[in-house]
């Protein structure tokens, strides 16, 4: 592949069809061909029928987003023609199964591979026509045998030889079947192969990774789409680690639970969406009021109510942010790309023990599907910093233990049940220093101040935005979230065109770090949100929390995810003004 | 060294009203706390909302007072965390069969290993004499000034449905039998449950403490074994001129308690492993 070179090819069908099974084999295999990798799915809230697609995308350099246009389409249903040929490039070839579409006649490259009867003939069964048309793509790209046999050893194993070896076969008859009768041009081939350790992750993946690498030892949740993926990935690894997965009866249940697990000393964590985190509602204050850190994993997608469960939205910031009766501090994180999920999931658990908070990771359902390249993560990096947690040896000095000890900084040094001679007393109620309830009026202000003084200290302990671009653009992009890999190519492509313009992300949106987006508005000419929802909710805490308004937003509520075109049409027409 | 009563006292001022049957039930908690040589930094309670929810303010054990009716998840978490505590759970019939039905439902489902008292006063006490669900038909309260239309709610029935592991009922006004149920229920692995009866002299005016003393009789005494699932529900079925107390079902087949079948691999209590990132690096070379 040529220095900034970019292929995609998508994979179109019916749910249940097998996108994913051609989608997986194909990545993997780019991604040990050493190429970079950026794909994502587009599914329905269905088990059976609709279109669904699976889109990769291979770059050699790191790309965050996906592309409008696309170099293959394997469609496996009519629908696939219908909605996705006129992303085609060019010189695009279509893959199609010629005993199960008849495609119109028009002037772009078709080519008829026979799937279902290869795979029957071939591998056994005519589902392994999937694993036909990925050999078949694979031969048309140039790509290297061995490299996607590698892959269906892989990904096989865990059925056994049998199933590998019929995929391996599979494989190879649609190879050579593209071999003798694709004699076609595609613009989109492989290269040498370069060798390099890649990990394939999606957001789900990655942030569940940082889960563990964090040390989070109970997650108790109720399925929900976007966050089942990260749920069932813990769920995985319970007892293979000091951890305990635990499918709740609501979501209700699902927080306490973690918060019972958190006052016992455990590392804990609840994963939902905006719905799910509705019932969350009540636990949140509790954790605010007891001071037990918990992390929240919020995968958004589109409300209200149940919305639509399978697409994507940055709806829930302001929620988040206001959840909860009460006055309390919490932090509020928000990974950017899949990789950064892990070092953000991570973190998590260190600051919500540092200052004994609920934190939230705000993921989205973009984040969450997509498919990233990622070089193994450095353990070694990773610290644990579990933050005023009183040793046995201090305790047993101790004429006395309370858990909400007046300090400086508002944060109380923390000990657990039945590891001490001492007994430890928490309580939803206001309480003293002891734990005991009060409705005592100065303890009640005092009590308010603590929990206000811990989030002065949090307020210094902001992790830094990302800036990506010129120092002193004409044009800045603010976005957070998922939204940033479109801003990012879009910063690409127009300072390609001599445009000026640059983009920062906010890694951390609560407490909001004022001074350093200051320094970086400051600098440009013109402030333009990019997020994903209908009223600017980004911009809007931006002018509560600065006085500063954006000069316009870039917004979009569709359910699908951004792109870099959407955001340079956007830019050239101006955007939108959701702050009237 | 043996644990004695007052290593449970607390000087707190107690608002509970005058011939509120809570007194009794903590008295009794305490000396069965201390017969058993349980020390106070090894058992931990957990309560809800309600009068009863008030119980951990008024002696010296660990405590977490959570939300109406979320005892239960809370003791859930805190007893995967720690297995080395003996939980005690207290609540009211408001908090544990109104708020938190659905929890009580799927705690004892879970098999959560801690002793589960619900003192049933068969009305609401801290938001001043509401209907419960567990009300006698006909009783008139604020949100019923008409009498309560709908029959009161059995909870030994409920916990027999659910299959809990120990099922058992007792009154705040019969100090032996509790002491001796509590003890066998905090000795019960698994999830244990009692009905504790007791009188609100200040919003229950039907279900006095003579009321329940004149009809309650321990099934016990009568013959009742608790091995039979079938002979419990028909005891369990009894309401009204006699109300049957003792303990109703002590499952026998040994069942895994929930902290041992969800982690049951683990060596030790979770809260005492040793965290390193390191450990994940066998599962992220899966995803090479």
């Amino acid at each position: 592949m040529k220095d900034k070179e970019s292929f995609s090819i998508k994979v179109g069908g019916e749910a249940g069809q097998g996108i994913n099974t051609i989608g997986s084999i194909l990545s993997r295999s780019f991604a040990d061909h050493g190429l970079h990798l950026f794909a994502h799915q587009d599914y329905y809230s269905r088990v059976r029928g609709g279109h669904n697609f699976y889109q990769v995308r291979i770059t050699s350099e790191p790309v965050y987003s996906f592309s409008s246009k696309i170099d293959v389409l394997v469609a496996l249903d009519p629908a696939s023609l219908d909605l996705h040929l006129h992303e085609l490039n060019n010189n695009g070839v279509i893959v199609y199964d010629q005993n199960k579409i008849e495609p119109e006649n028009t002037d772009k490259q078709y080519f008829a591979l026979p799937m279902a009867e290869l795979g029957e003939k071939h591998g056994g069964k005519k589902v392994m026509g999937n694993t036909v048309a990925a050999g078949a793509v694979w031969q048309i790209m140039g790509g290297t045998p061995e490299i996607l046999e590698n892959t269906l050893r892989k990904l096989f194993q865990d059925k056994g030889n049998e199933i590998t070896e019929s995929n391996i076969k599979a494989a190879r008859a649609g190879a050579d079947f593209a071999a003798e009768n694709f004699f076609g041009r595609c613009d989109c081939s492989l290269g040498k192969p370069v060798n390099k350790e890649q990990m394939v992750l999606t957001g789900n993946d990655s942030l569940a990774l940082g889960a563990l690498a964090g040390g989070c030892q109970f997650i108790s949740s109720y399925p929900m789409t976007p966050v089942s993926g990260a749920i069932q990935y813990l769920a995985r690894q319970a007892n293979r680690l000091p951890l305990a997965f635990e499918q709740a009866e609501d979501e209700i249940s699902a927080i306490i639970m973690s918060i019972g697990a958190a006052y016992a000393g455990i590392r804990s964590m609840v994963a939902t969406s905006g719905s799910g985190f509705s019932l969350m509602v009540e636990g949140l204050s509790l954790a605010g009021m007891t001071e037990t850190p918990i992390v929240i994993l919020l995968g958004q997608r589109p409300g209200p109510a149940t919305g639509m469960a399978t697409r994507t939205e940055q709806g829930e910031l302001l929620f988040a942010l206001h959840a909860g009766n009460g006055e309390f501090p919490r932090a509020i994180l928000a990974p950017y790309t899949v990789e950064d999920a892990f070092w953000t999931a991570a973190h998590a658990f260190n600051l919500s023990e540092k200052y004994q908070i609920p934190v939230f990771i705000l993921s989205d359902q973009h984040l969450a599907d997509t498919y990233l390249t990622v070089e193994p993560f450095d353990l070694s990096a990773v610290k644990i910093e579990r933050g005023n947690i009183l040793k046995s040896k201090e305790l047993d000095q101790m004429a006395e233990y309370k858990r909400y000890q007046a300090t400086e900084s508002g944060i109380s040094p923390r000990a657990f049940p039945g590891q001490s001679k001492h007994c430890v007393v928490s309580t939803g109620n206001e309480h003293s220093e002891s734990g005991y309830s009060t409705e005592d009026p100065a303890i009640r202000q005092q009590m308010a101040e603590k929990r206000i003084q811990k989030f002065r200290g949090l307020a210094k302990d902001i992790l830094p935005p990302v800036q990506y671009g010129t120092d002193n653009p004409e044009t800045l992009l603010l976005t957070w979230g998922s939204s940033y890999g479109a801003c990012h190519e879009a910063v690409n492509k127009a300072n390609q065109q001599d445009e000026n313009i640059a983009v920062v992300c906010l890694k951390q949106l609560w407490p909001l770090p004022k001074e350093k987006l200051l320094e970086y508005i400051k600098r440009a000419n013109r402030l333009v949100t990019v997020e994903m929802n209908s009223t600017g909710q980004l911009g809007r805490l931006l002018r509560t929390e600065t006085g500063i308004q954006p000069d316009y937003a870039i917004l979009k509520y569709d359910g699908r995810p951004l792109n870099s075109s959407y955001v340079l049409e956007q830019l050239e027409k101006g955007g939108t003004f959701p702050w009237e | 060294m043996g644990v004695k009563v007052e290593d449970f006292d607390l000087d707190r001022e107690n608002t509970w009203c005058p011939g509120c049957g809570n007194f009794a039930i903590l008295d009794v908690v305490k000396e069965t706390l201390a017969n058993l040589g349980l020390p106070p930094h090894k058992v931990q309670v957990i309560s809800g909302i309600g009068q009863a929810g008030k119980m951990p303010g008024h002696f010296r054990v660990n405590t977490f007072n959570v939300l109406h009716g979320r005892a239960l998840p809370a003791a859930t978490g805190v007893s995967l965390a720690n297995s080395g505590l003996k939980i005690l759970v207290i609540g009211g019939d408001g908090d544990g069969l109104a708020e938190g039905g659905n929890h009580l439902i799927h705690a004892a489902r879970r098999n959560i290993d801690v002793t589960y008292m619900m003192h049933n006063n068969m009305v609401y006490g801290l938001t001043k004499g509401q209907v419960s669900p567990t009300s006698d038909k006909g009783l008139k309260t604020p949100t019923t000034p008409g009498g309560n239309p709908i029959a009161g709610l059995n909870p030994i029935q409920l916990l027999l449905g659910l299959k809990a592991s120990f099922v058992a009922r007792s009154f705040s006004g019969n100090k032996e039998q509790l002491g001796s149920i509590i003890a066998k229920a905090i000795e019960k692995p698994g999830f244990a449950f009692i009905d504790i009866l007791q009188p609100c002299p200040s919003f229950n005016k039907i279900n006095t403490h003579g009321w329940f003393k004149k009809r309650v009789y321990d099934i016990n005494e009568e013959g009742h074994k608790p091995d039979n699932l079938s002979e419990a529900f028909k005891a369990a079925m009894e309401w009204g001129e006699r109300i049957p107390t003792g303990i109703f079902y002590d499952e026998e087949e040994e069942r895994p308690v929930f902290n041992e079948a969800l982690t049951g691999s683990q060596d030790q209590p979770l809260v005492d492993a040793e965290l390193n990132p390191l450990d994940i690096k066998e599962i992220m070379k899966e995803h090479l």
